[in-house]
């Protein structure tokens, strides 16, 4: 297993591109939307919490297609399935790799960005946490969704359509919790059902992840 | 009949044979029947009831509105069952079922949203409000959209069915789980359940009867729909075989 994550650590690392273009995208998409709603201090500091939760998740979304689609198309996750370690285990660490490579850096230039947007200060502690807590989510629900589409040749805008819904209820507390703590409110309540949602992602859906892989190569 | 018998001559329509032959015999009724229920009870609600005190006559959106989020709702149901029972028993029949049942629930749910617009226009003074129940109403469209791209894209029938059975698993958890989290993001403008079993909650009952039967009618127009597509799914499948073996002959 660890092998199985370092390789894909290496891969991603020096294949190019992959690694440093999501955190391109967040940084890219962070800078437009003062473009696009002005550059008011207040109207950002309201949206940034929310806008950095939105910009994190896309760059989450944009990485997913290279997730599975590489080792499908040179064979290697046939070699995979028939390794002894249960494709379950397989298509949990995929999707520690893609946390790695993309979620972690994203929690990490998120504070960076929230200067740009006039994030208020009490924010800045919170908007890591919760990034932290919910991006595994992301990267979790985002291998079910290359899982179910790694077959197809225009899978990519097809997964876009399939993922982003299930997004939905990560999004929603992941950006709760960002924004009253912004706003300096209690935050527990919406913490609590993020952490819930990542815990039971995390345990759960590898199963279905493995499931929709297993049918994909049959 | 025991229960074990009922369930046998329910699995004798897995046969697609006697499935087409069945639905050929039933689908009349149901075509007469829905058309009767509908065009009664709109023409009861339409001109029939009086107005709302306070909403006057645009109350009478209600029985497109009600009938239309029900089935919105019952027809994923309907999906998530037929997919459970492909995935364990492996018949064709019912994962065409859901395929056909997919659009009927998509369009139902633009049904819902759009005479909820019109109704929420001059009552609550907007098209659209983020709304707990609209919003959740709007995802529950966005599934329906994946779930049908999804059948669409793939082109063996088999994988198709599997992948897509597992996505509309996968899906129910999710819709629900957003429901719940819709809820707690936003407070809701919509009123409460306009019918319920157990409480005295529901509507007047001027509105109520004339409700009852254009909620009949929907449903009735949805089995008979369900029921039709499938046969044409089922006969679809059947040409792509024929032709398939005409080119392996010639």
């Amino acid at each position: 297993m660890i092998a199985l994550l370092l390789r894909d650590l290496k891969l991603s690392l020096r294949a190019g591109g992959g690694f440093g273009l999501g955190l391109a995208f967040f940084l890219i998409v962070t800078t437009l939307v003062p473009f696009s709603v002005g550059p008011q201090s207040a109207l950002l500091a309201t949206i940034a919490p929310g806008v950095l939760w939105l910009g994190a998740l896309l760059a989450c979304l944009l990485s997913l297609d290279r997730l599975l689609a590489l080792d499908w198309e040179d064979g290697s996750l046939d070699l995979l399935a028939t390794a002894p370690l249960p494709l379950e285990g397989v298509v949990s660490i995929k999707a520690l790799a893609h946390w790695i490579t993309t979620g972690l850096p994203l929690v990490l230039a998120a504070p960076v960005l929230g200067v740009l947007l006039n994030l208020p200060a009490p924010g800045y502690g919170w908007l890591v946490v919760s990034l932290i807590l919910g991006t595994p989510a992301l990267s979790v629900i985002g291998t079910f969704g290359a899982a179910l589409t790694v077959g197809l040749k225009r899978g990519g805008l097809l997964l876009s359509l399939l993922v982003l819904p299930l997004y939905v209820p990560t999004l929603i507390f992941g950006a709760e919790v960002a924004r009253r703590g912004a706003a300096g409110m209690e935050t527990a309540t919406p913490l609590l059902m993020l952490s819930g949602i990542s815990a039971a992602v995390i345990a759960l859906l590898p199963f279905a992840s493995a499931t929709v892989l297993r049918i994909n190569l049959r | 009949m025991s229960l074990s018998q009922k369930m046998n001559a329910l699995w004798a329509y897995a046969n697609p044979k006697k499935f087409l032959a069945t639905t050929e015999r039933v689908l009349p009724f149901f075509w007469a029947s829905a058309a009767v229920a509908i065009v009664v009870g709109l023409a009861w609600g339409f001109f029939f009831t009086p107005d709302d005190y306070r909403q006057g006559s645009t109350v009478k959106i209600i029985y497109l509105h009600v009938p239309s989020a029900m089935l919105a709702i019952n027809a994923w149901l309907m999906m998530l069952v037929t997919s459970l029972v492909w995935l364990v028993r492996r018949h064709h029949v019912s994962a065409l079922a859901a395929r056909a049942a997919a659009p009927i629930g998509a369009t139902m749910t633009v049904i819902a949203l759009l005479t909820g617009a019109i109704w929420g226009q001059p009552m609550w003074g907007t098209w659209w409000a983020w709304d707990p129940r609209l919003t959740s109403f709007l995802i529950l469209f966005l599934f329906y959209l994946g779930y049908i791209a999804l059948w669409e894209a793939i082109e063996d029938p088999e994988t198709a069915a599997d992948l897509t059975s597992v996505l509309c698993i996968v899906g129910s958890v999710f819709a629900v789980l957003s429901r719940y989290a819709v809820n707690f993001w936003n407070q809701g403008l919509h009123q409460g359940a306009s019918l319920s079993l157990d409480k005295e909650e529901h509507v007047a009952d001027v509105f109520y009867y004339p409700l009852l039967v254009s909620i009949a009618g929907f449903i009735l127009l949805f089995i008979a729909l369900v029921l039709y597509r499938t046969g044409t799914e089922i006969r679809a499948r059947r040409i792509r075989a024929l032709m398939a073996r005409e080119r392996v002959a010639a």
